[in-house]
């Protein structure tokens, strides 16, 4: 499985040059082809947009602190949790894990020496950097209060410099996005080594196929509808406000056509993160890869069909809520997949429990519970009450931040020393992910409870205003709870601190990384830490991304090492799961 | 039925306090469902979370490396095993899908006795109309009587919703909307705005209050019914009542990202955005009630004023504003000893007849000023334009 290992040993003595030191001009890197420098220059990028996002997350928690709200008055509050939102979505979850690790990663994991359009890929950074400039500029000079939703008629009618200004930064987003899902698809269509069929792929790159086929249909409706609420703010062609005629129900419905897909825009890579690193860490094959790889196609595709239940009180029709919500739970059937089969990943493994494998395993207990929180939401007669509550908010940050975010963290800490061939320190590591799973049960588990008592979502205060106040009792569980969601982020935000804190200081006193440190079975470990600009010598031969027997710790080396086949047949004759 | 006898027979008893501790106190009949299917998801969530994460601690626990583990060798992939957890959870979902259902057709179809309450949602308030004509912005009802509440909004998307009803649903500018309750026990309960709708979403909450009896509600109809005899007081409630006090003030001084105070409103000439002066007189007031957009003064986001028509104040309660804003003005001279007649023929008003206000013609919401943001921080001091000071007062 690994034809490089004649031409270059494994790992002992690396070559002196690799992708990030063999050119070092800041033009070698602001008009760099190279994926991999793509692919860093976006992980900088995204990784500033998660800590503003971050900053104004904990903003909102200080403010909650007190009923009367502690920092901010309305619109400042109302400001700031339109800018967290936007932040959070647009800039950091929907290209994090495609756009860093799919970059890098993707065209290594096919043996390939870049993607099929480097060019666009470039073009497609530059236009995140020229939208988020533009997005963030605008809703901070303009004060935009919208939520990230920019609902109809509030958006419309609201002063419309703001609303303009910030979808024309969405709109912007969008292409960045579109050309990557593009470059992926095509890639992974045309660019797969002789002997990868597809279900010879290491799952990642189903999941990011998948991604790129979502970015592909829906982002262009996000563009349409961004664009019609610019034009209805502007000349008031009466499409969404009904002062012109317009349904601002409509408005929801483009929305969410976008906007429900993209949850699997988010959610997908890193489901795909912890099919890639799980087997690893457990030295086990991936238990039923094929039903993994076609549930990822499966969510993709039924990710486009569920968007009316954002909506179910949002006076859209019963007959339509009742059919949506149906669709709904269809989507949950392959998500359950996923988990059962990693759980069956891990029987009878060697399980390592490395800084990794701490994030994969509190991504299984974080995603576990926001999945199953999403029953409550689908049912439409207990969804009414939970609607537009903390409950909602508690649900999609179990969803997006503990699975996203968390499989974001894993995949980093799996693949930093491949990146950027630094070992981190492991107790830290280990601590940080300890933290960070402690802070968020904190921050977000009080907030299921905070819906169900009724405390609605956007809120700047709960006390009531004057002559109504909510009852006093009511009042001393928000107060409570709120309180100790806000204590949660501060051990959470401890705990991304102290992952960054790992992260860094390996980069400037790590050990140098072996090549396979991990002892994963994809190409990608059998190129050098870093990798060369050219990924590989010679075009590497294709084994099974998820076969492990042949490897073997050295302790020499700190990593492992690929034994010599026994007998040439046994690679080809141990197929890959499930491709009976 | 399975559906319709067995189950709920069978998730009742285990299943309520597991409910009862999520949800607060459950005040309608509608609740009590929500709760026990509540309730029912809570127990299936459990038994998944317990077999996934205990799963995975046993697992964790068993095969973690150590001196001496290897990895053994099992099959890695079984269809029997990937049927079992497709088609289990497909049939305990399809279940939810079909009580999830009865439950919101249930939600969506009130009784036909149901007493039918108008609800008008602005920025930001509630106001509630009752069938005899009272308005309130408290929503009072009657245990065991049915009530739908017919729902339209003013200006952008709110929600009503009162958690102990365990009912919401969202006030849509354009439409109707439709949501029914029929409250089991006496008592006051929370009622928020729950869609996002602006600088005061936050404080759009109000009461509901569940009257033990008929006649209870009957007089408390009665009471509201009947406004105060002087206009002045009755102005003052109504400033509180409609929302004015959330954005203007009566000491003078501006409300941060509000309008103008209402001690500054009467009886002065007033600069507007675009050019042109207004002076404060009634029909400024009026104008500025039902049409705000036509005259924004200088220093303030006209934009932030809701319209309010006549359904959300009537001309009677125009009078009485009027009567309340002029109250307010320095240069007011109370009435001398005579009570009933304070409706003061408004003739210095009309001699006063604005010239200048023509430029200000534009009934489009067009004419916004373009950086707000800028203005939000000073609107407080430039209020007051110098040449107007005091040419006219009350002088009865």
């Amino acid at each position: 499985m690994n034809a490089t290992a004649d031409s270059i040993d494994d790992g002992g003595n690396e070559p002196a040059e690799n992708y990030l030191n063999c050119s070092n001009t800041i033009a070698s890197w602001a008009f760099t082809l190279d994926h991999k420098r793509i692919g860093v220059m976006y992980l900088v990028g995204i990784c500033i947009a998660l800590l503003l996002g971050g900053l104004f997350a904990m903003a909102i928690r200080l403010q909650l602190w007190m009923p009367e709200g502690m920092l901010f008055d309305e619109q400042m509050y109302n400001e700031i949790f339109t800018l967290h939102g936007a932040i959070m979505v647009f800039l950091f979850i929907i290209p994090s894990v495609p756009a860093t690790f799919g970059n890098f990663f993707l065209p290594i994991m096919l043996g390939a020496k870049d993607v099929a359009f480097p060019r666009m890929n470039l073009a497609s950074f530059y236009l995140w950097v020229f939208g988020t400039i533009f997005f963030v500029a605008a809703m901070l000079f303009t004060g935009l209060d919208t939520g990230w939703t920019f609902y109809t008629p509030y958006s419309a009618e609201t002063s419309k410099a703001p609303v303009v200004a910030a979808t024309m930064g969405v709109f912007i987003l969008g292409f960045s996005s579109i050309f990557t899902g593009l470059n992926f698809v095509v890639t992974v269509n045309t660019m797969r080594p002789p002997g990868m069929t597809w279900f010879r792929m290491p799952l990642f790159l189903w999941s990011i196929y998948a991604t790129g086929v979502i970015q592909l249909l829906a982002t262009p409706v996000l563009g349409i509808t961004v664009l019609l609420l610019g034009a209805e703010a502007v000349f008031h062609i009466g499409i969404f406000d009904p002062r012109y005629g317009g349904d601002p129900v409509l408005y929801q419905h483009f929305f969410w056509f976008y906007s429900h897909p993209a949850v699997y825009i988010m959610i997908l890579p890193g489901m795909g993160i912890i099919s890639e690193l799980l087997p690893v860490y457990c030295r086990k094959p991936i238990f039923g890869y094929k039903f993994i790889a076609l549930s990822s196609i499966a969510i993709a595709l039924l990710g486009f069909l569920v968007w009316g239940h954002h909506m179910f009180v949002s006076s859209e029709s019963t007959i339509a809520a009742v059919i949506f919500s149906g669709l709904t739970f269809s989507v949950s059937i392959p998500s359950g997949i996923k988990v059962f089969n990693w759980l069956a990943t891990m029987y009878k493994g060697n399980i390592h429990m490395n800084t990794g494998m701490c994030y994969v395993m509190a991504f299984m207990f974080l995603f576990t519970i926001g999945g199953l929180t999403g029953l409550h939401l689908g049912t439409l007669a207990t969804d009414v009450p939970l609607h537009d509550t903390y409950f909602v908010v508690a649900h999609f940050h179990y969803v997006m931040m503990g699975g996203a975010l968390i499989a974001f963290l894993a995949g980093i800490f799996h693949w930093w020393p491949k990146m950027f061939g630094k070992m981190y320190n492991e107790f830290w590591g280990q601590v940080s992910a300890m933290l960070v799973f402690i802070g968020f049960n904190l921050t977000f588990f009080p907030q299921f409870y905070l819906g169900t008592l009724g405390m609605p979502r956007r809120y700047a205060s709960y006390e009531g205003r004057e002559g109504f106040p909510i009852s006093e009792a009511l009042v001393d569980q928000f107060t409570h709870l709120h309180r100790v969601s806000t204590g949660g982020a501060f051990v959470l935000a401890t705990g991304l601190v102290i992952a960054a804190a790992v992260l860094l200081a390996a980069l400037l006193w790590g050990r140098r990384a072996p090549r396979n440190p991990w002892g994963g079975a994809t190409l990608e470990w059998t190129c050098t830490s870093p990798p060369i600009h050219s990924n590989f010598i010679d075009t590497p031969s294709v084994g099974d991304p998820y076969f492990y027997e042949n490897m073997e710790w050295d302790p020499e080396l700190g990593g492992f090492k690929t034994l010599p086949p026994a007998k040439p047949i046994e690679t080809s004759e141990h197929q890959p799961a499930g491709s009976e | 039925m399975f559906a319709n006898h067995l189950l709920p027979a069978l998730i009742n008893l285990p299943a309520l306090p597991l409910a009862g501790f999520w949800f607060g106190e459950a005040a309608s009949t509608g609740a009590q469902d929500v709760d026990q299917l509540f309730a029912l998801i809570n127990w299936m969530c459990l038994f998944f979370f317990v077999l996934i994460i205990g799963m995975m601690c046993v697992f964790l626990f068993k095969y973690m490396k150590r001196d001496g583990h290897k990895e053994e060798w099992s099959p890695s992939h079984s269809n029997m095993l990937e049927i079992v957890w497709s088609v289990i959870p497909t049939l305990l979902v399809a279940l939810l899908f079909v009580l999830g259902f009865k439950g919101f057709i249930d939600m969506r179809t009130p009784p036909a006795n149901a007493y039918d309450i108008g609800v008008t949602a602005y920025k930001w308030r509630f106001q509630f109309d009752y069938p005899n004509g009272a308005q309130d912005e408290e929503l009072h009802a009657v245990v065991g009587q049915p009530v739908r509440l017919v729902q339209q909004s003013n200006d952008v998307l709110h929600s009503l919703y009162i958690p102990a009803f365990r009912t919401k649903m969202d006030v849509v500018p354009g439409r109707y909307t439709y949501q029914w309750f029929e409250a089991t026990k006496a008592g006051t309960y929370d009622l928020f705005c729950a869609e996002y709708c602006g600088k005061d979403h936050s404080n759009m909450n109000s009461n509901v209050v569940i009257h033990e009896t008929q006649a209870e509600f009957d007089a408390w109809l009665a009471k509201i019914n009947t406004p105060p005899d002087n206009p002045i007081e009755w102005g003052e409630q109504l400033y509180t009542r409609k929302g004015c006090k959330q954005c203007h003030s009566t000491d003078g001084t501006a409300r941060p990202g509000g309008g103008p105070s209402f001690q500054e409103t009467y009886g002065k000439t007033h600069q507007l955005i675009g050019g042109g002066t207004v002076v404060g007189n009634e029909n400024y007031i009026l104008d500025s009630l039902r049409k705000p957009q036509s005259q924004i003064r200088t220093g303030y986001k006209g934009i932030t004023m809701p319209a309010f028509p006549r359904s959300l104040v009537k001309d009677k309660e125009v009078d009485a504003l009027i009567a309340f804003i002029k109250s307010l003005s320095p240069d007011y001279v109370p009435e001398v000893e005579t009570v009933p007649e304070v409706e003061t023929p408004e003739e210095e008003g009309t001699i006063q007849d604005e010239v200048a206000t023509e430029s200000a013609e534009e009934p489009e919401p067009e004419e916004e000023p373009e950086v707000e943001s800028v203005e939000k921080t000073d609107e407080m001091p430039d209020e007051e334009p110098e040449e107007s000071a005091k040419e006219n007062g009350e002088t009865p």
